[in-house]
């Protein structure tokens, strides 16, 4: 299945990538999803924006900073009472090399 | 055939800041695991990261001392990947439109200046710190170091050997530290720096298949890992088989560089702007407030100390290799104007004090003044350069003067010409043996006549009268 904007292997990567599991036919849905949304977006292409500087945010603001201050952390028990699994001391997981 | 090495540097310095570059937890090393976190820097849902300002003025300060363009409109971009260090799923780095981008560094090699041009510079923040358990199938996660800034300072590929690299690195690692926004400790990792590397035949502009090499932790370790990497890819090449582009390890112990299995997909990062941050906007007056902040800079300082004092080179390097020694040593030339002789007491007494105290220069017992004071003795002839020595030690462990000292130990040099002629008859008459030696021509006999003098005045005997008067008086005793 090879139409339009995204082929179906693109999208079984795009899915490892983003650790989801989807099964045969939830990965044809999402290409053919995609493919409406890419193709939808297409249209702006459209629009001649060579005269048009890039807009670099949703909003207008610029600058938004901060001084170098200290302030509270959390205690690491707080830190650490969401985890799904601690020692008290550490987020523990999964052995990674 | 001949090949040449074409290398990149990518550096991570680690920044100065109080705080994190995205929240105000404390930066400080050491802290108890996982207590200098909070929600933004854990990744906790619903929470905005803010930047902290001295990161952006670090940031523009660096891309100043490398003579960078900076970004009159810079973002922050999201790059994907999924591992336990990174607890939000991704790292607000920058992308497109990085805070800084060509700029160059000038290292000298064997004589020549080489410019090592900088593609760009950009901000970003730290991961966390993995903990593997060596018995059991877990690994610990401690966020402290999540969210510490730091800025990644890329090179172009115009570094040909293990040793410009070395030199590039260093003077970079100099730059930094002088401005004061990076300690530029490579062991410790806040200054860290991953190579690529690949070969090619001389006089080809092609590139090569490169490797990336990591885990180097000192800047020998940087030229070793270089050269045995160019080394492999050279015998690989002339047996006529391909480099496969991969990361490599470098293995200090082993002296050699380990390939890490990679799969393919783990460098597709995805980068797109973070919505969460709005873009940075860096207008003349902000560049120019910084650039009035810094600091004279290592090549400029290299270029003045040889002009302005005439020290050779090899004191130049020691001497500008620490910002504070650099102003020791010129503070103490204000008091005693003569440079090289400062400069020999610096690099040899001072610097052995100061190592052994594992004591930086600012904090140095015996301040500039005091140090030129007594260098002024010994030109003056009042004490030797030996006893200058033993007063030096006392004055680093009590920060007593040089004056002080010699006048409370009677340490003062004695150019009493009769005293001294006195002295030397009774040596000479006492050795009579070692006088009819040296008559019969063995002249390094004069050693052990100063050493007796020596001895007989505690070491305070002008060293220049004694030479004088011993000469003659053994001269005389040949022609008697």
């Amino acid at each position: 299945m090879k139409e339009g904007k995204i082929s179906l292997e693109e999208v079984k990567h795009i899915a490892k990538l983003a650790r989801l599991r989807l099964s045969e036919n939830e990965e044809e849905l999402m290409t053919h999803q995609l493919n409406n949304i890419l193709l939808y977006m297409e249209k702006l292409n459209e629009l001649d924006t060579s005269n048009i500087e890039p807009m670099h945010h949703a909003v207008e603001q610029v600058n938004v900073m901060r001084d170098d201050k200290l302030k509270p952390s959390l205690s690491s028990e707080k830190a650490l009472s969401n985890a799904p699994q601690q020692n008290g001391v550490f987020f523990v997981v999964p052995k990674v090399l | 055939m001949e090949y040449e090495a074409v290398i990149g540097l990518e550096v991570h310095a680690q920044l100065l800041t109080e705080t994190k570059i995205f929240c105000g937890c404390s930066t400080k090393f050491g802290a108890e695991p996982n207590t200098n976190v909070c929600p933004v820097c854990l990744g906790m849902p619903g929470v905005l990261p803010v930047v902290n300002r001295k990161v952006v003025d670090f940031a523009i300060k660096l891309a100043i001392a490398t003579n960078c363009s900076i970004a009159s409109v810079s973002r922050f971009a999201r790059k994907n990947y999924f591992y336990p260090d990174l607890p939000k799923g991704y790292q607000i780095s920058q992308y497109k439109l990085p805070i800084a981008e060509n700029g160059w560094i000038d290292v000298e090699v064997g004589g020549n200046v080489r410019r090592i041009r900088i593609r760009r510079i950009h901000m970003e923040e730290d991961a966390g710190k993995l903990i593997h358990d060596e018995h059991q199938p877990m690994s610990y996660v401690d966020f402290n170091r999540a969210g510490v800034p730091l800025l990644e300072i890329v090179s172009e590929p115009d570094i040909r050997t293990p040793e410009e690299a070395a030199l590039y690195l260093k003077a970079l690692r100099d730059i930094v530290v002088y401005l004061g926004i990076c300690d530029g400790n490579m062991e410790e990792g806040s200054f860290r720096c991953d190579a690529n590397v690949s070969l090619r035949p001389i006089g080809s502009r092609e590139l090569g298949v490169k490797t990336e090499l990591k885990n180097m932790n000192s800047f020998r370790n940087v030229q070793r890992a270089l050269e045995f990497e160019i080394r492999r890819q050279r015998a690989l090449l002339e047996r006529g088989e391909r480099i496969t582009q991969e990361t490599r390890l470098w293995d200090a112990a082993k002296g050699v560089t380990i390939g890490m299995r990679a799969k393919e997909e783990e460098h597709d990062y995805r980068y797109f702007p973070d919505p969460d941050l709005v873009p940075i906007v860096i207008d003349k007056a902000w560049i120019e407030k910084m650039r009035k902040t810094i600091p004279e800079l290592p090549n400029e300082k290299r270029r003045r100390f040889a002009e302005e004092y005439g020290l050779p080179e090899k004191d130049i390097e020691i001497l500008i290799s620490d910002r504070s020694l650099a102003d020791y040593f010129e503070e103490t030339v204000r008091y005693f104007n003569n440079p090289k002789m400062v400069s020999n007491w610096i690099l040899s007494e001072l610097l052995r004090e100061l190592n052994r105290s594992n004591c930086s220069p600012s904090n140095c017992p015996v301040s500039p003044q005091n140090l030129a004071q007594l260098l002024e003795l010994i030109d003056n002839g009042t004490i030797s350069g030996k006893i200058a020595k033993t007063v030096f030690e006392e004055m680093y462990s009590s920060g007593k003067k040089a004056s002080d000292i010699v006048k409370e130990r009677g340490l003062k040099q004695v150019a009493d010409e009769g005293l001294l002629e006195q002295i030397i008859e009774e040596v000479i008459r006492s050795h009579p043996t070692e006088v009819e030696r040296y008559c019969r021509g063995e002249v390094k006999l004069m050693g052990f006549f100063v050493g007796q003098i020596m001895k007989r005045t505690q070491g305070k005997a002008n060293p220049k009268l004694v030479n004088e008067i011993l000469s003659n008086k053994l001269k005389n005793s040949q022609q008697g």
